[in-house]
């Protein structure tokens, strides 16, 4: 590969960033929004030149500019759509924090593109050390965006964050370190290839399990979302909820699962259990909140447990469903933080109670509201039913009864947002000032118009991002198949019938055959 | 062994200490109108021993100077390379902060030059009595600088602290001398360590935990940290960043070789004391930074908690671990000299002081560029990625794993998120909070240099220094192994 493309599309959001430093709001606002958007340009040309079911590692660069670890750099098909995931939500999160955002805006824009370069780095990072550091490092700007522009409370949210998840990743390096020093390389595709002792991955499993449960998040380690999501601006939730959550997951698919198969079976039963109490506790919390931001926060965590479900189950329904979720996700938590963020910039309350009958003054933003409420539920057609469906018809296979409990929070999940909607958007208007508000404006429009139709696309049309992932979600069934579980529900696999099950078998076939042919 | 080889090898020393005398002599008879010319001398003086310091090393020479009372090899030429850098970027900041008080004389650099010349003197040392008379040097010198700022009260009672203290613990490393040399018949490291190798009776080992405590002392290393916070905030700023620098290298670099050396044979004798100091360190030195509100003590916790993490280093003793010692301690001098300067520049409208954090909250709004300088200063020791500061914590980490410490470094590492919680209160008070006052007044443009030095350093742009860093390191840490 001749044109670097990935370093480049870490170099467009980082000197953007540094531009944005010494800019003025409006110049920062443009510049930050040029800077995604050619991201975005280069994210799809990247897509368009993957070679689908070629080479597992793609784009690959390698520099060794440093000591100790290497600048290397490539994708393979889960990387891809996670990167895609994250240009396409960040031009929207720009244009979220357009008008809503007016101290120190350079500052602002500085952060959150620095946040995209550290997002694609993660994804885009072949090297074990290289790959902490950009892991890492995404607290900062983090920090600071909830910190400096976050709610009333923001700063008790900030430290909860950063503290939170520090501690969960300094344990994984220590791991790092051993396995590098046991398999004597830092590259991660050679390491995920390396059989590490049963006894060490135990221990090494555990290590990891801490950072990415956290960052996941998992019950009962999930306490920082709620409060960070609420206090974060709108734009800050969005990248929290729609790429941030992905990295507990994308760290359980690229380190836990193929570096230690056999703790990963071994624990197994850990992530369902507690997968099984975040969906159902999370989800009945969710149901009896006040605050919109709050329950969103609530769902994301009873979805994510849906993720972990999906990958554990070890098959390819399950991981495949885990990583459309995942993707579903971001996309529709996203714009559910974005349809609260449209009415928070009205009426600056995110009190469910102060508004009410929104479709009758903004029936615009109903639809869309509505339409990402759907796709939260996981109606078909619309993204999450197929991630949910192929990570529930994956479990299902290893387990009735965890797919019993995990389908129960579908069920929670269809009620407490449909709860929400009711509230908000039907019913008769209580609030003089929620009812004068108007309905979205073009710049909403173009931010959850692009949303809508992805969701529908991926509803419609999942092939499209199954494809690139399917050779690579293949191989990891092939790695861990030595070491799946015992099916309690083994596919049965029958000889299928001769004919479909109305068919009518005719009683004179030839006789009719040839007489059509005869007319 | 010639003496023009002897000579030689203690160039630096040499030069420091005969433009040390020339320069005192000038002070006393021109007073404080030279002050600044003598303090750019000193610079100069400084800078040359740097240079002839890192042409030694160039040569690759490992020489024995005065039949085996000083060494300088890789290792000495490392630390004292460091320890001159430190000892130069005090000497440039301190001129401004004295003089806005009156109080600058030209006493200061000189002083600074002779404690330049002990610490040279400790890190060579290959000789119990060399090594005590480089440390007496170098503390001494060390006590005057502390009360330097003779009219202000606090200033003198961190002298006096830091002189009753440090006494006892030179007294402490005296004891352990005098009884290691009892057992082992010789004050010479390779002395010691052949007559250990054949003989390691209980009294040598109270003779070694001595002398360690002794150190851990000079390098407030936790329990014998109390000094540390009293005497880091009552003395002048820029004596303070020096005491968390230069001599703090020194220290260490002793420390090392010390262990490695002539205990280098005994290594399980130490090996549980530096564990329980480094653990300890880190613990107390986060904990204890919790609740302070000046600016001074709680870099002085941080400088308790970051040796901590050199000595995790020393803990896995290989030739990894000290490599990562000696990476740590250039990292975390420019970290350090970098804040101390920023708090020097933290001076209002008035010349009062900011010590507090009150004082700085939103500083991001009234001086954004310091603000930022001091984010990443603060994310840096925090050992936050990208920020170098990381890389330092790295290595040591890395050296304690390939020595099968596991359980240290997971123990180690976790407890560095409490000391994170404090590093990010500073970005709390700067980014997050409103500006209560009008924030500082313009900086000298010596402290932006040494600032914006001190910070392009620990950037992320260090990270292309780590190739370079980690052979340098290794080679000395090699010298380290091979002297023995």
């Amino acid at each position: 590969m001749e044109f670097p493309i990935l370093s480049i599309m870490l170099a467009v959001p980082l000197v953007a960033a540094i531009a944005c430093l010494f800019l003025n709001a409006s110049a920062a606002r443009i510049v930050a929004l040029v800077a995604t958007l050619v991201d975005l340009a280069l994210g799809i040309l990247l897509w368009l030149n993957y070679d689908i079911g070629g080479a597992q590692w793609q784009f690959t660069e390698r520099a060794g500019l440093f000591a100790g670890f290497q600048y290397a750099l490539g994708i393979d098909g889960i990387a891809l759509m996670l990167i895609m995931l994250s240009v396409f939500l960040m031009p929207i999160c720009i244009l979220a924090s357009w008008t809503s955002i007016t101290k120190r805006v350079g500052e602002y824009m500085a952060a959150f593109l620095l946040m995209e370069m550290l997002m694609i780095g993660v994804f885009a990072a072949q090297d074990i050390f290289l790959f902490y550091i950009f892991f890492e490092a995404g607290l900062i700007p983090m920090y600071l965006i909830i910190g400096v522009w976050g709610g009333d409370n923001r700063i008790y949210a900030s430290y909860k964050f950063f503290l939170y998840t520090l501690l969960g990743s300094v344990l994984m390096l220590i791991a790092m370190l051993w396995m590098v020093n046991d398999a004597g390389t830092t590259e991660i595709p050679a390491l995920m290839q390396y059989d590490f002792p049963a006894d060490a991955q135990f221990w090494l499993w555990l290590a990891f399990f801490a950072s990415f449960a956290v960052k996941m998040p998992m019950w009962p380690v999930h306490t920082w979302l709620p409060d960070a999501h609420v206090q974060a601006p709108t734009a800050g939730s969005v990248i929290l909820a729609g790429v941030l959550l992905k990295l507990g997951g994308y760290g359980f698919i690229r380190f836990s699962l193929p570096m230690f198969p056999d703790a990963s079976a071994d624990l197994a039963w850990l992530v369902f259990a507690l997968s099984m109490v975040a969906v159902v506790y999370t989800s009945l919390v969710a149901l009896v909140q006040s605050d919109m931001k709050k329950l969103i926060a609530y769902s994301s965590v009873a979805h994510m447990a849906i993720v972990t479900v999906g990958l554990f189950a070890f098959n390819v329904q399950g991981l495949e469903g885990a990583m459309m979720v995942m993707l579903g996700h971001g996309l529709v938590s996203g714009a559910l933080f974005l349809c609260v963020g449209v009415i928070y910039d009205r009426l600056h309350t995110r009190e469910i109670a102060r508004y009410g009958g929104l479709s009758i003054n903004m029936p615009k933003y109903a639809l869309f509201f509505l339409l990402f409420t759907m796709a939260s539920v996981g109606l078909p057609g619309t993204s999450n039913f197929v991630g949910e469906f192929l990570a529930l018809a994956g479990i299902y296979e290893v387990s009735t009864f965890v797919t019993l409990v995990c389908t129960t929070g579908i069920i929670l999940g269809a009620a407490y947002m449909l709860y929400l909607y009711r509230r908000v958007a039907f019913g008769e208007q209580k609030n003089a000032d929620a009812a004068a508000m108007t309905d979205l404006n073009a710049r909403e429009w173009a931010m959850l118009a692009p949303i809508a139709a992805a969701v529908l696309w991926m509803g419609i049309y999942p092939e499209s991002f199954l494809a690139p992932m399917r050779q690579d979600i293949a191989a990891l069934e092939t790695r861990l198949a030595g070491v799946a579980p015992r099916y309690d529900s083994p596919l049965n696999q029958g000889t299928p019938r001769e004919h479909a099950a109305n068919y009518v078998a005719p009683i004179h076939a030839e006789e009719g055959h040839e007489g059509e042919g005869a007319h | 062994m010639s003496y023009s080889t002897s000579l030689y090898l203690t160039g630096p020393e040499i030069a420091l200490s005969l433009s040390g005398l020339v320069l005192l002599l000038v002070t006393a008879w021109t007073g404080e109108k030279a002050a600044r010319a003598i303090t750019i001398a000193a610079v100069a003086a400084l800078f040359g021993a740097l240079f002839f310091n890192v042409s030694l090393f160039d040569q690759g020479a490992a020489g024995i100077a005065f039949g085996g009372l000083f060494l300088a090899d890789g290792f000495a030429v490392f630390a004292k390379s460091l320890v001159y850098i430190a000892t130069i970027a005090c000497l440039i900041v301190a001129p401004r902060y004295f003089d806005a008080r009156g109080q600058y004389r030209g006493e200061y650099p000189v002083l600074m030059l002779f404690n330049a010349v002990g610490m040279g003197m400790m890190v060579s040392a290959t000789d119990l009595m060399t090594l005590y008379i480089g440390l007496e040097m170098s503390s001494l010198s060390s006590y005057v600088l502390a009360s330097f700022a003779r009219t202000n009260e606090k200033s003198s009672e961190a002298g006096l602290k830091y002189f009753v203290l440090g006494g006892l613990a030179s007294g402490i490393i005296l004891y352990g001398v005098s009884l290691v040399y009892g057992f082992s018949g010789t004050t010479n490291y390779e002395g010691i360590r052949a007559a250990f190798a054949l003989d390691f009776s209980t009294g040598a080992m109270f003779g070694v935990v001595f002398v360690l405590a002794g150190l851990a002392f000079k390098i407030a290393a936790v329990p014998f940290h109390m000094w540390t916070p009293d005497v880091y905030e009552g003395a002048p700023t820029p004596v303070t960043a020096f005491f968390a620098s230069a001599p703090k290298v020194a220290a260490v670099a002793m420390l090392v070789r010390m262990a490695t050396g002539p205990f280098g044979g005994q290594i399980e004798a130490w090996q549980q004391i530096v564990i329980f100091a480094a653990l300890a360190s880190i613990v107390v030195g986060a904990l204890g930074a919790i609740g302070q509100s000046n600016l001074k003590r709680l870099l002085a916790y941080s400088s308790i908690n970051n040796v901590g993490f050199t000595l995790i280093g020393l803990a896995a003793a290989t030739p990894e671990g000290m490599s990562g010692v000696l990476v740590y301690l250039s990292i975390y001098v420019f970290m350090t000299i970098g804040s101390f300067t920023a708090l020097l520049m933290l001076r209002d409208k008035d010349g009062n002081a900011l010590t507090s954090f009150d004082d700085i909250s939103g500083l991001s709004t009234t001086s954004p560029a310091l603000a930022w300088c001091l984010l990443s200063l603060m994310f840096s020791l925090a050992g936050i990625p990208p920020l170098f500061g990381f890389w330092g914590k790295f290595v040591v980490f890395q050296a304690a794993v390939q020595a099968d410490m596991i359980a240290l470094a997971a123990i180690g590492i976790a407890a560095s998120v409490i000391g994170a919680f404090y590093y990010i209160k500073f970005v709390k008070v700067m980014f997050f909070d409103d500006p209560k006052g009008s924030g500082p007044a313009a900086a000298p443009i010596s402290h932006w240099i040494v600032l914006g030095v001190s910070v392009l350093i620990i950037s992320p742009l260090g990270y292309l220094l780590t190739p370079w860093l980690g052979d340098v390191a290794d080679m000395a840490a090699r010298a380290l192994f091979i002297a023995v």
